[in-house]
């Protein structure tokens, strides 16, 4: 702890340690987001040099591409950024709750709770509705599924249980959507389909102005919440005797990780293994307690969206294929991976 | 007391099968079902329709069902482990992944061709999970041998769906066959099939015995003189066949494997000369009822099978996965 940094706020209402090599790892995580989020501006079907769209970014009215630059390319940016950012932390919260390296939002079932929702609104012509519903549609059925998840294991489960009865329920609601995807009519389900998959293709500034608030409140708590998750890797019984309210922190904790990775589900579709991949990544980066962890692991969820969704569209010139597709393209052999690591 | 039972479970799938040929959107009096096959009509709507519509649907149904719940008992009998099931250890998706990436990129359509390439996935997929599954002393953990499973899944299936979107002509077929569906498919999928069917059951018929041993410890099946290793890959063989044929002619169909074993073996007791027939005869009663059910839930429009049986099988799966117990 020699080489620590500790920042106290409001006559110690609120202190941060940080030590150096995270602070250090956050940073650079920062700059390769900020390069990458400029590549992602610069390429596409009509690429564009790198000085062209800074200038577009900073003085629209002299440029000629502002118009790609702010309303095609910027809005699928800044939603990858905040999607990747959201399922991240949720992994992170998720897998220091159950204490499990292999939970996440998409393994046990919450991200499926809110696919089948979200899928049976649209099925249902709840566009009709308005979509500003589709995010609360998704929000309910992350969270009950998680309810039920709790509900089935009762006290006194252990971890790996709890994630096998996820995997169980996660089977039945994958089972629901397709039920749901075959019996509505064949364009709305294609368009599921890609939206499940995970995809930021027809990204606008409206998805982005819907995600943000939950991003803005969900990240910064979790943040401040992280250091609890500390105290609870201890064990029950241990956090309790160093006076932590255990079961009122796990509820609270987890109904954050439900709210960041619904509301993300909601404005990009399934887009699987960020909640599993960003966590583990980034213990391997900082080795920091959950607090240096938080900045990190949504910088590297980020940094995979983004990386994913410029993948699938610069790739294969002619499609723009979903990003999730590389995501799980990476995550799925990650997931076996640390399967094969987990002994 | 066992035979009767048997006779029962047998009725039951008998049972099925006829309402299997008689329901449907075209509903079909049973006098015209003998009259159809002895003395077919060439102008009767009815006798077409149960000739190429129904009866393959049902032949189809009957041997997927029937070889998912052999290959379930015989997994959860070599692995231990009462979760254990081809669809949850992964060997169908291994199998349901090849064949996708044969039929879209290598433009193989020819029915026996792809029976092996199903064969080669479902062996893939469970040399991974017996990796993945293997505790530091040798053994197998039940825990981690499902997880392993979990893991394999989605290694393929989301392989496969990345497929289907770059190649989005075969999607809405293959989208029901991802679902797992026995519908629309020709007796001439079953027929290259069949031989290794019909191999295997001899097999698993000649085997009953070492499989009772694999039951016990190795060190108790030693001790009685038994080589398990012979028996266990043998047993190993009969699941990837009979796994691999059913995903290549039916695509994903899960829970089956892991329900009908357990319920055979309440039925029956732990004694596979009697458990191996009970679960051929109950796994095929339970395809064609489920198939029969997601052809009359919501008409016009069919379910796929597959999403009917994953439905049914969930709660039963919940249950095992509370148990304190893996023994099957």
């Amino acid at each position: 702890m020699s080489s620590a940094i500790v920042v106290r706020l409001a006559g110690g209402r609120l202190s941060l340690c940080v030590e150096r090599r995270t602070l250090v790892v956050t940073l650079l995580l920062a700059a390769v987001l900020a390069v990458s989020a400029l590549a992602s501006l610069s390429l596409g079907s009509q690429a564009t040099p790198p000085g062209a769209v800074l200038e577009a970014l900073l003085y629209p009215a002299r440029s000629g591409i502002a118009l790609i630059v702010h309303e095609i390319r910027l809005p699928r940016v800044v939603l990858a950024v905040l999607v990747g950012a959201c399922l991240g932390v949720a992994g992170l919260l998720l897998q220091g709750l159950v204490r499990n390296p292999l939970a996440s939002p998409d393994v046990i079932g919450i991200t499926g709770g809110a696919a089948l929702a979200a899928v049976s609104f649209l099925a249902l012509g709840g566009v009709a509705l308005g979509e500003a519903w589709l995010p609360w549609v998704a929000l309910s059925g992350a969270l009950s599924v998680t309810l039920l998840i709790l509900a089935l294991s009762g006290r006194g489960v252990t971890p790996a249980r709890l994630v096998l009865i996820g995997i169980g329920l996660a089977a039945a609601l994958g089972a629901g959507t397709t039920l749901v995807l075959v019996l509505a009519t064949d364009t709305t389900a294609m368009q599921a389909y890609v939206w499940l998959s995970g995809s930021l293709y027809a990204a606008q500034w409206r998805s982005v102005a819907g995600l943000a608030p939950w991003a803005l409140v969900g990240l910064p708590l979790a943040l401040v919440l992280a250091r609890r998750l500390d105290v609870l890797a201890l064990g029950d019984e241990l956090a309790a005797g160093l006076g932590a309210s255990v079961r009122r922190t796990q509820l609270m904790l987890l109904l954050l990780a439900v709210a960041l990775a619904g509301a993300a589900v909601a404005f990009a579709g399934g887009l699987s293994f960020v909640g599993l991949l960003a966590p583990h990544i980034a213990r391997r980066l900082v080795a920091s307690r959950h607090t240096g962890l938080v900045p990190a692991t949504a910088l590297i969820g980020a940094l995979i969206v983004l990386l994913a969704d410029l993948l699938g569209r610069v790739a294969f010139q002619s499609r723009d294929l979903p990003a999730g597709i590389f995501v799980a393209g990476v995550g799925a052999p990650f997931f076996v991976y640390l399967l094969y690591r987990w002994r | 007391m066992r035979w009767i039972g048997l006779s029962l479970v047998a009725m039951v799938a008998l049972l099925a099968a006829l309402g299997s040929l008689l329901l449907g959107a075209t509903e079909i009096a049973p006098g015209s079902l003998i009259g159809a096959f002895v003395a077919p009509d060439p102008g009767s709507m009815e006798h077409l329709i149960l000739r190429t519509e129904r009866l393959p649907r049902a032949l189809i149904a009957s041997v997927v069902g029937a070889s998912l719940a052999v290959a379930g008992a015989l997994t959860q009998t070599l692995t231990r482990n009462a979760l254990a099931a081809p669809s949850i250890l992964g060997i169908n998706a291994g199998a349901m992944c090849f064949v996708v990436i044969a039929s879209s990129f290598f433009a193989l359509r020819s029915p026996l061709a792809l029976v092996w390439v199903a064969f080669f996935g479902a062996l893939m997929a469970a040399l991974l999970v017996a990796l993945l599954g293997r505790e530091r002393s040798g053994g197998l953990s039940p825990l981690r041998t499902v997880l392993g499973g979990v893991a394999v899944t989605a290694l393929f299936v989301s392989l496969a769906q990345g497929l289907l979107i770059v190649d989005q002509d075969g999607f809405e077929s293959l989208l029901l066959w991802l679902a797992g569906s026995v519908a629309g498919r020709g007796l001439d999928v079953l027929t290259p099939l069949l031989p290794f069917f019909l191999v295997t059951a001899v097999l698993c018929a000649l085997m009953v015995r070492q499989l009772n041993l694999l039951i016990l410890d190795d060190e108790v099946a030693k001790g009685l003189g038994q080589r398990t290793g012979w028996a266990r890959l043998l047993a190993g063989v009969a699941v990837i066949v009979l796994a691999g044929g059913s995903v290549a002619l039916a695509g994903l169909i899960g829970f089956v494997g892991l329900i009908v074993p357990h319920m055979v073996r309440a039925l029956f007791g732990r004694d596979h000369r009697w458990v191996l027939p009970g679960c051929a005869l109950l796994g095929g009663g339970l395809l064609l009822a489920a198939d029969t059910l997601a052809r009359l839930l919501m008409p016009p429009q069919e379910v796929p099978v597959g999403v009917m049986t994953a439905l049914l099988g969930t709660p039963f799966f919940l249950y095992l996965a509370r148990r304190r117990s893996f023994a099957p």
